[in-house]
């Protein structure tokens, strides 16, 4: 059960290693995401950001089996191909596994206080947040709702 | 009433600033007082403030609705919608 922000890299082996000992794990998905294209600066709120990656994790552990978990956010200055984000899911199937890890990783995007500044050549420019991030995260919102509806 | 205010990426950039202890009348004690007394002072900061589509707000870090009351001592901070992950 771990969430940090930081500056430093992580390796992605090791955090694996860290939440799958538990005997009923069966399952452990994982996304890693990193730079691409131009460096950048990741600016986010401390304290703050902790905070809205822990409700979001709570919120998945409402609705899937989460024996353990890691989430790690990166801040600072990061060059292309280095590693921004990492979140792993240890259950004991993979469907939760799966679903748990994308669920956080689109409430991330939406919820969690980072901004990206891209360095590029002709000058610095902040990123625009992204409209498909939004229903990305709709999405979840929608399910939930449907299955409430069926769910008597 | 004091709070501290905090800003956040492009509007820190903006504004020439990220936090400060802002002296809000007790007659705009609220998320869109506070974004209105703000304003007042005019220049980046009325044009800054103005779009509340692209400014998010959080109180004592949670996300907050403009009608959210505001109380001594509370942190409120401005931001852009986030582009983390």
């Amino acid at each position: 059960m771990k969430i940090s922000v930081q500056q430093e890299d992580f390796d992605l082996g090791l955090e694996v290693l860290d939440i799958q000992e538990d005997n009923r794990v069966g399952a452990v998905a994982s996304f890693v995401g990193q730079v691409r294209d131009v460096p950048m600066t990741l600016e986010h709120y401390p304290g703050m950001t902790e905070n809205a990656i822990k409700k979001i994790v709570e919120e998945a552990r409402s609705q899937w089996q989460i024996l353990d978990y890691t989430v790690i956010h990166r801040y600072g200055e990061l060059r292309v191909n280095e590693q921004i984000v990492l979140v792993a899911i240890a259950s004991s199937h993979r469907a939760d596994a799966f679903a748990a890890c994308q669920f956080i990783m689109d409430f991330l995007k939406t919820q969690a206080p980072f901004w990206k500044k891209e360095h590029h050549p002709d000058g610095d420019r902040w990123v625009n947040a992204l409209e498909a991030d939004d229903r990305a995260a709709e999405r979840w919102r929608q399910l939930k709702q449907q299955q409430r509806l069926i769910k008597p | 009433m004091k709070v501290k205010v905090l800003f956040f990426a492009n509007l820190r950039e903006r504004l020439g600033t990220g936090v400060e202890l802002v002296d809000v009348p007790d007659s705009a004690s609220t998320v869109a007082g506070l974004r209105l007394h703000l304003m007042q002072r005019g220049g980046a900061w009325s044009e800054v403030l103005a779009d509340m589509k692209v400014v998010r707000v959080a109180v004592n870090q949670d996300m907050a609705a403009a009608s959210a009351p505001l109380n001594p001592g509370d942190e409120v901070a401005f931001f852009p919608p986030v582009t983390g992950g």
